[in-house]
Order: structure tokens, then sequence, then C-alpha cells
């Protein structure tokens, strides 16, 4: 049993100042210095590198710990186990000799066995009745150490050096007790020898540890500084900066990957939008202002009613085409953001172009123009049905607005393995090759189109609905006229969209 | 009829409610959704006009749905900006039986709602439809005029019976287009003029008077007789 500590510190002299705690929260909390009821930690232990270096640390530590642990207990265990070992044997010994020759043989072997103890940890005490020693090296029997087959570990004191043993009792027949054992204090000090040696290693585990914990850091930190920089770069509107991408495969290459194409999708947007603006700021700006002149002008020279009235019809018709380019530049951007994506679904072209054949066959006939079309009995694409719809409508339009009476259309659906092309031709005056990567740019309208109504959107959604199906619309010689050929991937049989 | 307007804005909505009321309807108009959604809980109209987004802390979206979820199935056209076509098919699912984007053209509003109002008054199946002396046996699927039997291609014979179902009311381009042939785009060329006209040689040419009329900056109509 330890005893309790000094009195002092339980009882506290006149000049001890008592700890007070409160005082000392109350500074903390105080306003200006601290967040009521929230506790923020300092800037450095906010580090998440911080944070999974000290799990490492931790972790590190406590494997070391349990590793450490496991040895110093083994060993002080193996020790134990061998002065037990030895402690038997011996009583077996003097047992034999009892057993042989009596007493006198006891005595002797003891005796024997003192002197040819070399380590000087024997310990043997025989006594009678009385508690006389017969022989042995112990002066008497120790207090509180019954003679009834035990084992005890006691401190003893042998030539005048106090030191512990570990010692195990018989009672021998005729009243005699008999105590074989073992000084066991060098085990003590390579218990300790040992429990420095592991304090040292704890230090060492823990200086490893902890350069272990700041390594992991400064590699999170790293890898984690140049994404920080570079969508900070972009937040702060240089879209063009992207993650580096360290070609490791690895878990941050994963993560630098996905946010690089996270922004490419986003610069596309902004594009879209960016370009929607541009198209709104110049091409509405000409029959705004042309539908603001005839206005003026009426308000200012119509001779009466009837030309005031005609120009309002006017003006209303100028809103209504504006109205419709503008509805156009908004759906195609709609199409661009890809919202309508989810919504596609598998669609056979070939009723779709039949009944598109059908519905503008009749306006081509009533202006003696020939029309003809054909398709395979099956032409499965996977996608938006209106929006297909839409987009070959618009290519018939085209084609009919330039086609010169007694010339002839064709929509041709074709299934070309693993992608169906629409094929709308003409016999119009064509796109000059020059032109034809301009006329999918939105507004743009050639030198023959001048006088033709329309938005001069209709190509452009046409492009929109086949990037949007990863799909193409191209531009060819029908000698004369144009050829736009609209390709589509095909839907395979059996697969889910 | 009386028909119920829901917009805020107060130009489009004197607008819309003088044109109505010149065509000869009795209109309530209300400017915030919660005044719109006690009239329309209270009392009984043909049809109603809704904006989506209004004022008053119930937007026309909700205002349908609360008022679906009280049976009540009067006739809604939605009237709003929102144009996309994600827009169009939640109007639609919530309830609304057409939807007509802004800015519009008055004639296509009154179109359409006339056309909701008389749908939901004459439901139910029918075989025959008969305008004056025309008629239609949608069962054997065969038109006849004055007794004579008028030959007419499939699609012809639903354009036709898309006019004599509403016999008597503006018909617009669009809602032919929509009605019909199920297009929801604009096409650049006189499409639908071209298939009417190919219509009136079958139905109207070979007799003496016309029943498909065409009104002027509106559409077409089929009527008995022109006024």
């Amino acid at each position: 049993m330890r005893e309790a500590g000094p009195a002092a510190t339980l009882a506290p002299g006149p000049r001890a100042r008592p700890w007070r705690p409160r005082r000392f929260f109350h500074r903390l909390r105080s306003p200006g210095h601290w967040l009521p009821g929230r506790w923020t930690p300092p800037a450095l232990l906010r580090s998440a590198g911080l944070r999974f270096a000290g799990l490492y640390a931790a972790l590190f530590g406590l494997s070391a710990l349990a590793l450490v642990f496991f040895l110093w207990w083994d060993t002080a265990a193996l020790l134990d186990r061998q002065v037990d070992a030895s402690i038997h044997a011996d009583a077996e010994g003097l047992n034999e000799r009892w057993q042989a020759g009596g007493l006198p043989a006891l005595i002797v072997t003891i005796r024997d066995r003192l002197v040819e103890n070399v380590d000087d940890d024997a310990i043997y005490l025989l006594v009678d009745t009385g508690g006389h020693r017969l022989a042995g090296n112990l002066d008497r029997w120790p207090p509180g150490v019954a003679a009834n087959d035990d084992w005890y570990e006691l401190p003893i004191v042998r030539d005048n050096i106090r030191s512990l043993a570990r010692v195990h009792t018989f009672d021998l027949p005729g009243g005699f007790h008999l105590l074989v054992g073992r000084d066991v204090e060098a085990r003590v000090r390579l218990r300790h020898v040992l429990t420095d040696a592991l304090l040292w290693a704890l230090l060492v585990i823990a200086g490893l540890g902890g350069a272990g914990a700041l390594l992991v850091r400064s590699v999170l930190q790293n890898t984690l500084a140049d994404i920080s920089r570079t969508t900070a770069a972009i937040g702060a509107g240089d879209l063009s900066r992207r993650v580096r991408i360290a070609g490791r495969g690895d878990e941050f290459d994963h993560l630098a990957e996905t946010i690089n194409d996270m922004l490419e999708r986003i610069g596309r947007l902004m594009d879209g939008v960016r370009e929607v603006s541009n198209a709104i700021a110049h091409d509405l700006r000409t029959p705004i202002t042309r539908a603001r002149a005839r206005l003026e002008d009426a308000l200012a020279h119509a001779a009466g009613d009837a030309d005031l009235r005609a120009a309002i019809e006017r003006a209303e018709a100028d809103l209504d085409g504006i109205v419709a380019i503008f509805q156009a530049i908004l759906r195609i951007a709609e199409i661009e953001a890809g919202a309508r994506r989810s919504a596609f679904a598998a669609v056979d072209l070939a009723p779709l172009l039949a009944d598109l054949a059908e519905f503008y066959g009749a306006v081509a006939e009533e202006r003696g123009i020939a029309f003809a079309s054909r398709s395979p009995a099956r032409l499965l694409v996977a996608g938006d049905r209106d929006m297909i719809q839409q987009a070959v409508a618009n290519l018939l339009d085209n084609a009919l607005k330039f086609s010169p009476p007694g010339g002839e259309i064709s929509l041709i659906g074709e299934n070309g393995g693993d992608s169906v092309r629409i094929i709308v031709s003409d016999q119009g005056p064509g796109i000059p090759e020059a032109e034809r990567r301009h006329v999918v740019e939105r507004f743009y309208r050639g030198e023959s189109a001048r006088n033709t109504p329309g938005s001069g959107l209709g190509l452009a959604l046409a492009v929109a609905v086949a990037q949007l199906h990863d799909g193409t619309l191209t531009l060819g010689d029908n000698a004369p006229g144009l050829r736009a050929i609209l390709t589509l991937p095909a839907r395979r049989a059996g697969s889910d969209v | 009829m009386r028909i119920l307007l829901v917009e805020d804005d107060k130009d489009v909505g004197g607008f819309v409610a003088k044109g109505l009321r010149e065509a000869g309807h009795v209109v309530e108009h209300a400017d915030n959704g919660r005044d719109g959604l006690f009239l329309a809980a209270s009392e009984n109209f043909d049809a109603i006009i809704l904006d989506r987004m209004l004022p008053g802390g119930v937007d026309g979206l909700r205002l349908l749905e609360t008022l679906r979820t009280q049976n009540n199935h009067t006739p809604v056209l939605f009237l709003s900006a929102l144009a996309q076509v994600d827009d169009r098919i939640r109007g639609l699912k919530a309830g609304g039986d057409d939807y007509l984007t802004k800015p519009f053209v008055f004639a296509e509003l009154l179109a359409r709602v006339e056309a909701l109002a008389r749908r939901s008054k004459n439901e139910g199946p029918q075989t025959k439809l008969t305008v004056a002396d025309l008629e239609m046996d949608l069962l054997a699927r065969s038109v006849r005029r004055a007794g004579q039997k008028i030959d007419l291609q499939p699609r012809e014979f639903r354009l036709l019976e898309y006019l004599m179902r509403h016999a008597g009311q503006v018909v617009t381009r669009t809602m032919l287009l929509e009605g019909v042939w199920d297009y929801h785009f604009d096409p650049q060329t006189n499409v639908i003029d071209v298939h009417v006209s190919r219509l009136r040689q079958k139905v109207d040419k070979p007799f003496a008077t016309a029943l498909i009329q065409t009104i002027r900056n509106a559409g077409y109509m089929l009527r008995a007789e022109a006024e």
C-alpha cells in the first residue's frame, strides 16, 4: 500500500492561492475574444491536414504502444515463470533427498546447494517445530508466512541487504518447515531497465509519429493546394484554369479529373450564355430598330387612319418576328444546356419521317416542287422526339424556302450501322463551300437568303439538336442545291435508352 | 360564358378582360393568387385563365393543385411567361388543360379558351358528328355531304374531325398543328393553309356553300352559314 501524499497539499498554507477557474473562463468568454456558445479552434487546428496527421500519429502511437506493452509483459512473465520453474525443480530435488535420507540428508543437501550456488540467489530455510533454524541462509522464518505449501513474494534481509524474494513453503512430517525461494531483486532491476527502455522507445515513437504526421499533412496540403488555387482562380473569373493531374491514377487524380470535367461543362454553359446574350444584343437590335423606325415614321407622316392602322399592323408583325427570334434563341440555349437529355427515349424515326413527308409534301406539291421520300421500316435512335421532329422540320422548311418551282426535294432516312442518317436535299441555289461553315452559326444569312423570311436560326437549331444527341449536321453540295445530312447515333437493339 | 382571369399584370389583364367581354363573355378578374383561389373555389366558371407567377403567396401551380384536390374540374388554361418545355410539362401535369406562353396573340387565347369551355360541356363518346349537311361517322370513318360520299386521306379525316368537333369556334393554326399533327414547333411555311385548302377542295368545292371559313388574323372556323 502506498501512503497518502504530504498533508500540505490537502491543507494549503496561508500563502497558497486557490485556483480560480471561474475567473479564467470568464476572461475567455468575454465578448470580443470568443464567439458565444461555439468553440472555434485556432487556425492551425482547423487544418484538415493536421487532423489527418494527428489521426495518423495517434494510430501509429497506439499500435507501437500495444507492441511495446506486449513485449514488456511477455518478458516479465517469462522471467516469473523461469523463477517458479527453478524453485519447483529445487523443491523436487530436496523432497527426493528427504525421502531417501531423512532430515540429515536434507540439511546436507541444503548446505551443499548453498555452497554450489554461484549466482547467490538461492534461498533456503529449514526450521523445526520451535522455529529454530536447522539449515539455510535466512536468519528466521519470515513473519506472516504460513508453512502450508503456498507461494509468497516478500521482502527479506540477507547479509544485511534488503531485497525481494519469491518463496515456496512446504510442511514436512515431524513438524519441520521448509522454505525454498529465489532472490528476484535482479528481476526487479531488469524490469526497471526494460521500463526505462520502453519509455525511451515511446519518446522515439512520439517523435516519429509526429514527424510522420507532419509529412502526411504537407503531402495533403500540397495536393489540395493546387485544387484550392485553381478553384480560387476560377472563382475570381479565370475559367481557363484546370487542376493539374499528377498522372498517378490515385484518388486525387480522380478528384482532379472530376473537377476538370465539371469546369469544362461550366465553361461550355458560360460560352452558351455569352453567345445568347451576344445574339440578343446584335441580332435583335436590327428588327427592333426597323419596327421602331416604322412606328416613328407613321407617327410623323401618316396621312390618315388607314395609314396608322397599317403601320400598327406592320409593327405587330414585326414584334411577332422579334418574339420568334427570341424564342428560337432561348430554345437553342435550352437544347444546348442539355437539360432535356434526361427525357431521352427510344424513338422510331421511320413514322416520324413519313408524317413530316406528308406534312410538307402538300406544300411542295402546291408550289410545283417534286417531293420524294424514303426510309427503311425501322430507324431507331435514342433521343427527344419533339426535338428531332423540329430539326428535320427546319431542314425541310429551308429546302422549301429555297427550292425553285419544278425542282425536287428529297427526304431520305438511312440506317448506317451504328448511326442513322437523315438526308434533306433540294435543288435551290445551295450554299457556297466557303459559306457553309458560317450558316450553322446563329443568325447567319447568306447573300441569296436576304430576301426570304425567317429567323435565320433554323440550321443553328438543327446543329444544337444534333450535338445534344452526340450527332452531327453536315452540309454538302447536291449539284445543284444543298444536301443537309443529320447523323444521329443509332439505338442498338437491347440497350436501355 | 363565365371566365375567371387570374393575372397580376394590369395592362395584360385589362386587355384580356376587355377582349373577352367584347367577345360576349362574362369576366371576373383577380390580380393575385389568393383572390383567384377564393373566386375559383366559391363560384362556378366555364373556364379559368391562369398566370403562373402571381403575388399573394399562392402561385398558379399551387392554385390549380388546390383546386383539383377539391374535385373542381373547371378547365384551366395557363398563360405564362415560363416558356421552356419543362415548364409546359409541369403546368399540364399539375392539371392544366392547355398552356399558352407570353407573348400571345389574343385571337389564339380566345380560340383556346372557347374550345376548352366547350369541350368540358360535350364530354362523352360520340359516334357521329354533324354540321349542316356534313356528316361524319366516326366508327365507319366515312364522311358524307348532302348524302354524297367524300373520300378523305387519314390525316384529312382527322383535320376535318377536329374542325367539326370545334364547329362554330375559331380554330387557330397552332391549335390545328398541335391537335391534328401533334407538332409543337412553328413551321416557317404556310403548311396548315395548304392542308386546309386541300380539304376545302374535297369538302366545299363541289357544293354550293362553303363550310370552312377563313377568319382573318386568327385561323379557321367550320360553320353552317357565313355571317
